[in-house]
């Protein structure tokens, strides 16, 4: 790459060791080793135009491809998104949206009816996604209690006082506590295929296997052994903003409580104030069958979630992925265009080289 | 009884007519109690059990200096460390985290790096504080003896039971356990040898002697007969002070001096045993009272770096205070709806959005914290350690004879020594080795030349058995012999140096031949007057001086045979009697009778008629002794001659070898030496006695009376004596001809003899400028007889003087004065004093480097002049040339000084590749403050200065001047005593190890065995350890830059609340582990260019001087760069996780993991030397991280909240996206960096950059270019100018010399208009081109181009001048090797073809200042 090979100049240097006989007597004489004398064999990069050179040539030719094939793979990614926020009048959920009390009792559903042009082939991810929902507030992600949510019977009475001020609830401590798990999203989505003949076919949703395994089965668990989880949490009482106890979240005593799924994915806090949650997974039935035919569907969204207070959006993403995730085109053009961006620095570094690198070169230095 | 009686005296006194004293004294006492410590024998007062002992109040004798004590450790080591400014800053972030609303970090964990780097402090401390704390111990349970009065003997007790008024026995090789008066010793001569080196690490034996009135007693010290009281001043740190006064019981006083205190610490050599009192103890002993911490300077290079600290506290404030301002507005755009993720306080109340913005504040100045980079300071610590270790261990900085290395004594200025603008160096023993050489004297002004003998003083120094063939062969040794016998490497390599000597030399010789002629016709009177002075002379070259016989080893028998005749008379003459029976045992087989009988005998029949006519001459038997006294081994004196058959054979056994000498000054033990080869030789020195052996009369003792020491003001010592053959009192004189001739007096009877003494003072002082031309040390010799009146009159005065205890330094000098007045001029000497080895190739490589050279010397102007030209300082090849003239100039001008009381341009002819020479009477008038800024323009424009004849205090004045006014780096290095000021006061401090003491070692920041180490050490070792740290402090602030701003780009997309995306854990220790070795290592051993290159380009080290590696602008670039680096490092992964399901960990861990990857690279591209070090360094960093990140993401799945980032590593090295990122983000984040060092390194090479494409070429080449370099034009480094273009003359400067040019015009207009016309038009043009010093070496070029045009003499001049200048091209000039050295072949011979009428024109030149001056 660079102007290299290692210098060889020092091996004078050890010759003169040999010579010293007598070092023993003179203690104060420093020893002539590599090391001591900074002599230690060196590799030393000179960067010019014509060393640096066929870096930049070789970034580009690989980079190039690499960016060429991770766009590739991008574009193959299929992805469908509704905005189900209702802002427009015209929305569907306008009025759901018009709500902006999280205990309301009365129940909210409207349905939201969109064509799928092309069909899902394998596994299809389905996401609910949050815009300007600042996940990332500092504050907000301290609040919570990981021992607590670890099952801790102790901390599960005595939330930390991270969790303040949404620990307790009338000097009840609050399961699970803190600002996180609070605020939780609990609309309910559910995907009906609409039949060329009009009757509405639920699409089947996988609620498990939506988080990460460590979450589930080694970070997250219910406190005690006590399978029946409304004894275990008895004395608790549930955040303010739901509206069923933790130990109500599922039927499914796996999917029940701390370990629900969708609590665990909600309480892994997003990056970004935009972000995207795994809601549920369609399953490939079987090998004939695309997972989403194309045609006509329908969501049902129990509208519960209020985001038009502070002017966030809501959406729901349907999306197929790759061995690199779901669809992003930036890698691909970011390898790309860094690429093209070498090789053109190559080529001016090539014409550099041409027209000056000669008067430093070492070959001109002995005239 | 003894006890009673001392109380009474020391309450009632001895009787009615000392009361009223003692009532006076004990009214003053009150007064005085401040002033002086009073000090009784313990002795006295041993039933009071110590609580009413006078010595309660004083000190102990038990030493602590442990700073703390188990109690007092931490609160006072914390308070120590909080003095440093980081740690305070640190600390109060780390408690900022306490307070629940701010808190950023888990509170426990902010503290960790704080208390990470205050317990390593605290230990390192406490380490030091308990080895000092066991070395007390060790050191207060020495044993020593101490008079018990309840025993009536000696008895051992322990060092810190000892107090003040306690006797204390020493014996042999014991250490002294406090100051202690002598009151007894052993030693026949009431003496006592002390070892001192433990004080100022000077190994020569010192004597220190009994107290006066403990002289005489006979018997052994009985303590409880001792009665007296002892007052003496305050505990002082002045070693080389002592004052005060013993009361006798019978009121008696008697002064006491340095010379009777023992010092603690020193060793007791060669007296078997002494009894002294205790004065001071403990922590008031001046050893303890010296013991000062070690010194803290701060380089230059801290000093900017401080500054950019500031600027990064700026930028940090600011970055805060944005966030801060944003939180408040994101804040305030929800208004009242108050959305679910902003949490409210834990109290449950809302925070308005300006208090909100406000602990936002605090808590962004937590995030932020790495900004100002807690490990700076200690990694630049550790940094500075290893290049001090690397400094030590240079083999070439070793001297193999003296068993020396460099010793780094300041562990924090390494880099400074790449910065060095200005070198002030001494002269006598740094840029001379300090082996004074005797080369020729002259006698009652005749030149007597000394060459071969001055081959065969160097050898007693160095081979003793070759000392023993010389000495048997005698005064008779031929001239050629003594040159063959020695034909020792030694002679081979001096002959260089002594080149300009050679033709003096044999002029000498001339001389003396034609004096031979004189002596035959000169009348028999003034010969016998002559070898009076001969005798005299070579008598005071002997005693006048402080030279101890040194008996090593043994303890000290009597060398002497004769005990010293000082007590009676009578005693004398029985002396006298032995003496010369002793004397007289080869010559007069029949022995004298009376005193009479000798004096007949030895009083020539012819008495001269001069002042001490009646007794003081030597009978004419003598003639032969004296003769032989200057039978010079080059036989080239008439005299050896007259008697030559005669001498040789006695002269073999009467010549005793004698042990070495031991002299406080190298030119004494040259004199010494050099009067022993004339057979003069001193063989013993006692306080009170001078023996000398002379030949033909044996050994003579001279009672010495007094000894008026040299000092820097008098310029001179004298030594008062009674002479043992007149009884006459003499004073001989010795010093600096400048102030011994002022004092000479020629005698007032008969005119003759008062003609003949004017021509000798006339000879001699003609002789005197021969000898200061040829560059020899030249000292004066005179002597004073005083008649008894006269004597007794001065002594009266001088020992009122004596006692003083107020301004004693003062009266002494004063009385000193009026002693050394209308003396008689015996002679001078000339002492070589020989170049040290590579000197001047050092220099003028140093110069070659951009150092301004600066020569201050105590030294004669013609002395330093003649150096200075063997030294190459002032260039000697341009003797013709306008070099020569202006040096003339400046003498004629600093010679004329005097007439020009209130002139202010005196010394000054500013032209280029001058040199300024300026003496110390000069230099005090241009340290004046109103001139000073023009001294210092007319000195920087000059090639070299030369300042001789000036003062320490000068010395220092000069160095402080040039560094406060020009705003330079200086180096001061010096040898001696006297230079100790100039090396405190200079940025850098180097002391040379060598003959005078330690004095300039302990005071220097680094100590040389010989001057041209310097080149090294400043070429290489500064250059390096410049480079090297400057490059590793840019890169911690890019790096803290870097990574901080990484965490400000994300306050955009968290709302501004101080979140971070970077887990606390890597944020607080990324600093401390995972980035940390890469750059120690790069730190310590990267080596932009080859030692060998540096030191065979020093313009190399220009890089240095103008801080290239590391301008305020680049501190900003790297700012920039860090910022842009940041961005790319945020924003890949930003775009590529933008709207994914991505948590807050999972994305902060990639984007870690890339900047450490960046960082690590940008430091790669920064290295530019691989070691296999630098690579396991990253590899560690790098598998640190991963190991550290994939231990603490599996350890625990509950802990470190908030992250807790359990499993997030191990999930992303299975994510193909991760690797993805950490490929392209380091790459195009360091794309711009590494494509702009590609560009600079072919278009615009920097000189080091040149250096290192120098350092790639197979050695051949590179050896071929190297030496081509220094003539062809067309050498690599004609793409130098580009560089060094960008330094453009500072404008405020550049008004600043012509305004001082200016000034010069106005002030001179009117006094001299036609002469001085051209030379400030001349000014003018050097103002103008010559802004500062930086860019000399390009102005010079400029100014020789111009001088002519300015002067406008004649057109040829500057048509005939311009064509050698301009064929080199004027850019190549800064590499000053474009200066064409002569030695070198085909471009010199254009050079003289192409400027043989431009010399011709410069002489033009020269010939029209003349006129001028």
């Amino acid at each position: 790459m660079m102007a290299s090979g290692y210098n060889a100049k020092d091996e004078d240097g050890h010759i003169a060791v040999a010579g010293l006989g007598g070092g023993a007597l003179r203690s104060r004489k420093p020893e002539n080793t590599a090391f001591k004398q900074q002599r230690l064999p060196a590799w030393q990069p000179v960067l010019t135009a014509g060393s640096v050179l066929p870096a930049f040539f070789i970034i580009g030719l690989v980079f190039i491809p690499i960016g060429i094939g991770l766009y590739v793979t991008s574009s193959n990614i299929r992805e469908f998104e509704i905005d189900y926020t209702g802002v427009d009048v015209s929305s569907p959920c306008f009025n759901c949206s018009q709500n902006f009390n999280w205990n309301s009792t009365k129940p909210c559903t409207c349905s939201i009816p969109f064509y799928l042009d092309q069909s899902y082939e394998s596994n299809v991810f389905m996401y609910y996604g949050l815009s300007n929902f600042y996940q990332n507030h500092r504050r907000y992600v301290k609040s919570r209690d990981d021992s607590q949510l670890n099952g801790d019977p102790t901390e599960l009475t005595k939330p930390s006082k991270e969790c303040e001020p949404y620990a307790f609830h009338e000097h009840k401590p609050i399961a699970p506590c803190g600002a996180i798990a609070n605020s939780m999203f609990n609309d309910s989505l559910e995907l009906f295929y609409i039949d060329p003949n009009g009757t509405k076919v639920p699409v089947p949703l996988s609620s498990t296997g939506i988080a990460w395994w460590t979450d589930k089965h080694v970070k997250f668990r219910n406190p005690g052994g006590n399978p029946n989880l409304t004894a275990a949490f008895q004395g608790t009482v549930k955040p303010v903003n739901w509206r069923r106890p933790v130990y109500e979240l599922d039927s499914d005593p796996e999917n029940n409580g701390f370990i629900n799924e969708d609590f665990i994915v909600w309480m892994r806090t997003a990056a970004l104030p935009t972000f995207r949650k795994l809601y549920r997974v369609i399953q490939k039935r079987n090998g004939l069958m695309p997972t989403l035919p194309r045609g006509n569907y329908s969501l049902d969204v129990h509208y519960n979630y209020p985001v038009r207070s502070f002017e966030g959006r809501k959406r729901v993403i349907l999306s197929s992925i790759s061995w690199m995730g779901g669809k992003n085109p930036f890698l691909g053009i970011a390898y790309v265009s860094v690429g093209s961006v070498c090789f053109f620095l190559g080529v001016v570094l090539l014409f550099i080289h041409h027209k000056y690198g000669n008067r430093s070169s070492s070959a001109d230095m002995s005239h | 009884m003894a006890r009673e009686r001392g109380e009474e005296e020391d309450t009632g006194g001895t009787g009615g007519k000392s009361a009223p004293k003692v009532k006076q004294r004990q009214r003053k006492k009150k007064t005085k109690e401040s002033k002086t410590r009073t000090v009784h024998a313990n002795i006295l007062y041993d039933s009071a059990k110590g609580e009413e002992s006078p010595n309660r109040h004083y000190a102990n004798n038990k030493i602590k200096t442990t700073k703390y004590t188990l109690l007092s450790f931490l609160p006072k080591n914390l308070f120590e460390q909080f003095h440093r400014f980081a740690n305070v800053y640190f600390v109060f972030i780390a408690l900022l985290n306490f307070v629940p609303v701010v808190n950023a970090f888990q509170p426990e964990l902010a503290l960790a790096p704080v208390v990470f780097i205050l317990s390593v402090t605290a230990i390192k401390d406490l380490w030091e504080d308990y080895r000092r704390h066991r070395s007390d111990k060790e050191i207060n349970h020495m044993d020593c003896l101490v008079y018990s009065r309840a025993e009536r003997r000696y008895v051992e007790i322990y060092w810190k039971e000892l107090r003040v008024g306690d006797f204390v026995r020493l014996r042999c090789n014991e250490i002294l356990p406090a100051d202690v008066l002598l009151l007894s010793s052993s030693d026949p001569d009431r003496l006592c040898h002390i070892e001192t080196a433990t004080l100022d690490g000077e190994t020569n034996l010192k004597q220190r002697q009994v107290v006066r009135s403990f002289y005489d007693l006979d018997c052994d010290f009985n303590p409880l007969k001792y009665t007296s009281v002892i007052e003496c001043e305050k505990p002082n740190n002045d070693l080389n002070r002592f004052r005060g006064y013993i009361i006798h019981r019978n009121g008696r006083r008697d002064a006491l001096y340095k010379d009777n205190l023992l010092l603690r610490g020193c060793t007791i050599r060669n007296t078997e045993e002494a009894v002294g009192i205790v004065i001071y103890a403990g922590h008031e002993t001046k050893a303890m009272l010296n013991n000062n911490g070690p010194r803290y300077k701060r380089s230059k290079l801290e000093r900017q770096m401080n500054v950019d600290v500031f600027w990064c506290v700026i930028i940090l404030l600011i970055m805060c205070l944005f966030t801060a301002v944003g939180h408040g507005l994101w804040m305030f755009q929800y208004g009242d709806k108050r959305p679910v993720f902003d949490v409210l306080s834990p109290e449950g109340t809302d925070l308005s959005p300006i208090m909100s913005a406000i602990y936002l504040f605090l808590t962004m100045i937590i995030v932020f914290q790495v900004l100002i980079p807690i490990s700076l300071f200690v990694s630049i610590e550790i940094v500075k350690i290893c290049q001090v270790y690397f400094i030590h261990n240079d083999l070439e900085l070793y001297e193999e004879e003296t068993d020396s290395h460099l010793q780094c004594r300041a562990l924090n200025i390494t880099e400074d020594l790449g910065q060095m603008q200005y070198i002030f160096s001494d002269k006598t023993g740094t840029l001379t080795e300090n082996k004074m050489v005797f080369r020729r004297c002259t006698v009652a002004g005749v030149e007597y030349s000394h060459d071969a003998n001055a081959r065969r003083l160097a050898m007693y120094q160095e081979v003793d058995s070759e000392e023993e063939e010389c000495v048997s062969h005698g005064g008779t040794l031929p001239r050629r012999d003594s040159v063959t016998s020695h034909t020792s490497a030694r002679v081979v390599l001096r002959s260089q140096s002594t080149k300009s000597h050679r033709r003096t030399g044999s002029r000498a010789e001339c001389s003396s031949k034609m004096d031979f002629m004189r002596f035959h016709s000169q009348s028999l009177s003034t010969l016998s007057s002559d070898l009076c002075d001969i005798i005299d002379f070579f008598v005071a070259l002997t005693i006048c001086n402080t030279v101890v016989v040194s008996s090593p080893n043994q303890p000290r028998q009597k060398v002497t045979l004769d005990k010293a005749g000082m007590v009676s008379f009578l005693h004398r003459v029985i002396n006298m009697f032995r003496r010369i029976n002793l004397g007289m045992r080869f010559e007069l087989k029949s022995p004298v009778k009376t005193i009479e009988d000798f004096i007949k005998r030895f009083t020539p029949s012819r008495l001269t008629s001069s002042n001490n006519s009646s007794s003081s001459s030597l009978n004419r038997s003598n003639n032969r002794g004296c003769s032989s006294l200057i039978s010079s081994p080059s036989a080239d004196s008439t005299l050896t001659k007259l008697d030559e058959e005669k001498t040789a054979p006695d002269l073999q056994h009467d010549f005793t070898p004698v042990p070495p000498y031991e002299a406080e000054s190298p030119d004494e033990a040259a004199l010494v030496y050099a009067a022993r080869a004339y057979k003069c030789s001193l063989v013993g020195r006692l306080p009170d006695q001078v023996t000398v052996e002379l030949p033909h009369l044996g050994k003579l003792s001279f009672e010495l009376l007094h000894t008026l020491g040299f000092d820097s003001t008098r310029k001179r010592m004298s030594v008062v004596v009674r002479h043992p053959l007149t009884d006459q009192i003499t004073v001989y004189t010795k010093g600096a001809d400048s102030v011994i001739m002022d004092i000479i007096r020629p005698p007032d009877t008969g005119t003759s003899l008062r003609k003949r003494q004017k021509k000798i003072i006339c000879r001699t002082q003609n002789y005197l400028n021969q000898y200061a031309a040829d560059g020899l040390r030249t000292l004066c010799i005179a002597k004073k007889v005083l008649s008894k009146e006269e004597y007794a009159c001065w002594l009266q005065r001088h020992l009122q003087a004596e006692t003083a205890i107020q301004g004693r330094e003062e009266l002494l000098f004063e009385s000193a004065l009026r002693l050394e007045t209308n003396l008689h001029l015996l002679g001078a000497t000339g002492i070589e004093d020989r170049l040290q080895d590579g000197v001047p190739e050092t220099i003028a490589s140093l110069r070659k480097a951009g150092l301004q050279i600066w020569v201050l010397t105590g030294d004669k102007q013609e002395t330093a002049v003649n150096i200075a030209y063997a030294c190459k300082l002032l260039d000697p090849r341009r003797i013709h040339s306008p070099l020569s003239l202006n040096q003339e100039a400046c003498m004629y001008l600093t010679n004329n000084i005097n007439n020009m009381a209130a002139a202010d341009l005196y010394p000054s002819l500013p032209v280029h590749r001058l040199g300024l020479v300026i003496d110390g009477r000069t230099l005090a008038y241009a340290l004046d403050r109103s001139l000073e800024d023009k001294f210092l323009a007319v000195a920087r424009s000059c090639r070299s200065v030369l300042c001789c004849r000036s003062t320490p205090l000068q010395k220092s004045m000069v160095v402080k001047l040039v560094r406060n006014k020009l705003k330079v780096m200086t180096l001061a290095i010096g040898d001696g005593a006297n230079d100790v000021s100039m090396i405190q006061v200079a940025d850098v401090g180097v002391g040379i190890s060598g003959q005078e003491g330690m004095q300039a070692v302990m005071a220097s920041d680094f100590a040389l065995p010989r001057f041209s180490y310097l080149q090294k050490l400043l070429l290489v070792h500064g250059h390096w350890c410049y480079s090297r740290l400057a490059n590793m402090i840019l890169y911690f602030f890019y790096k803290n830059a870097m990574f901080v701003a990484l965490i400000f780009w994300y306050q955009f997309y968290c709302g501004f609340s101080g979140s971070a995306m970077i887990d606390q854990w890597y944020l607080i220790f990324f600093n401390l582990m995972f980035s940390a070795f890469p750059q120690l290592i790069t730190g310590t051993l990267d080596k932009d260019v080859s030692a060998e290159t540096l030191q065979h380009l020093p313009q190399l080290y220009r890089s240095g001087q103008n801080s290239e590696e590391y301008k305020p602008y680049m501190f900003w670039m790297n700012m920039i760069d860090a910022f842009y680096q940041s961005l790319v490092c945020f924003f890949i992964p930003y775009f590529a996780y933008a709207d994914s399901g991505v948590d807050l960990f999972t994305w902060g861990t990639p984007i870690t993991t890339i900047a450490l990857f960046t960082i690590l690279l940008h430091l790669g591209v920064e290295t530019k030397t691989w070691t296999w070090m630098n690579w396991l360094s990253i590899c560690f960093s790098v598998a640190l991280f991963f190991t550290v990140a994939l231990c603490y993401n599996a350890s625990c799945p509950t802990c470190y909240s908030p992250s807790n980032p359990y499993w997030t590593i191990q999930r992303l090295l299975q994510d193909p996206l991760f690797y993805f990122l950490c490929i392209i983000t380091p790459c195009s984040a360091l794309l711009p960096r590494y494509f702009y060092r590609a560009c600079q390194g072919t278009l615009f090479p920097s000189a080091v950059q040149v250096g290192r494409q120098l350092d790639k070429l197979p050695p051949e080449t590179r050896r071929n270019i190297l030496s081509l370099s220094r003539v062809t034009t067309g050498s690599p480094l004609s793409l130098q100018p580009h560089f060094l273009s960008t330094n453009k003359p500072l404008p405020k400067d550049n008004e600043g010399t012509n305004n001082i040019s200016q000034t010069y015009k106005k002030e001179d207009a009117g006094k001299d208009k036609d002469t001085s016309k051209d030379m400030y038009s001349f000014v003018n043009s050097e103002g103008d081109t010559l802004p500062y010093t930086k860019d000399l070496p390009r102005g010079e070029l400029n100014i020789s181009c111009k001088t002519p045009e300015a002067l406008n003499t004649s057109p040829e001049v500057s048509h005939g001048l311009s064509p050698s200048l301009v064929t080199s091209p004027p850019l190549l000039s800064p590499t000053d090797s474009v200066v064409l050295p002569p030695e070198h072949g085909p471009p010199c011979v254009r050079y003289k073809r192409s400027s043989e009428e431009g010399i011709q024109g410069q002489d033009r030149t020269e010939h029209k200042i003349q006129v001028a001056l």
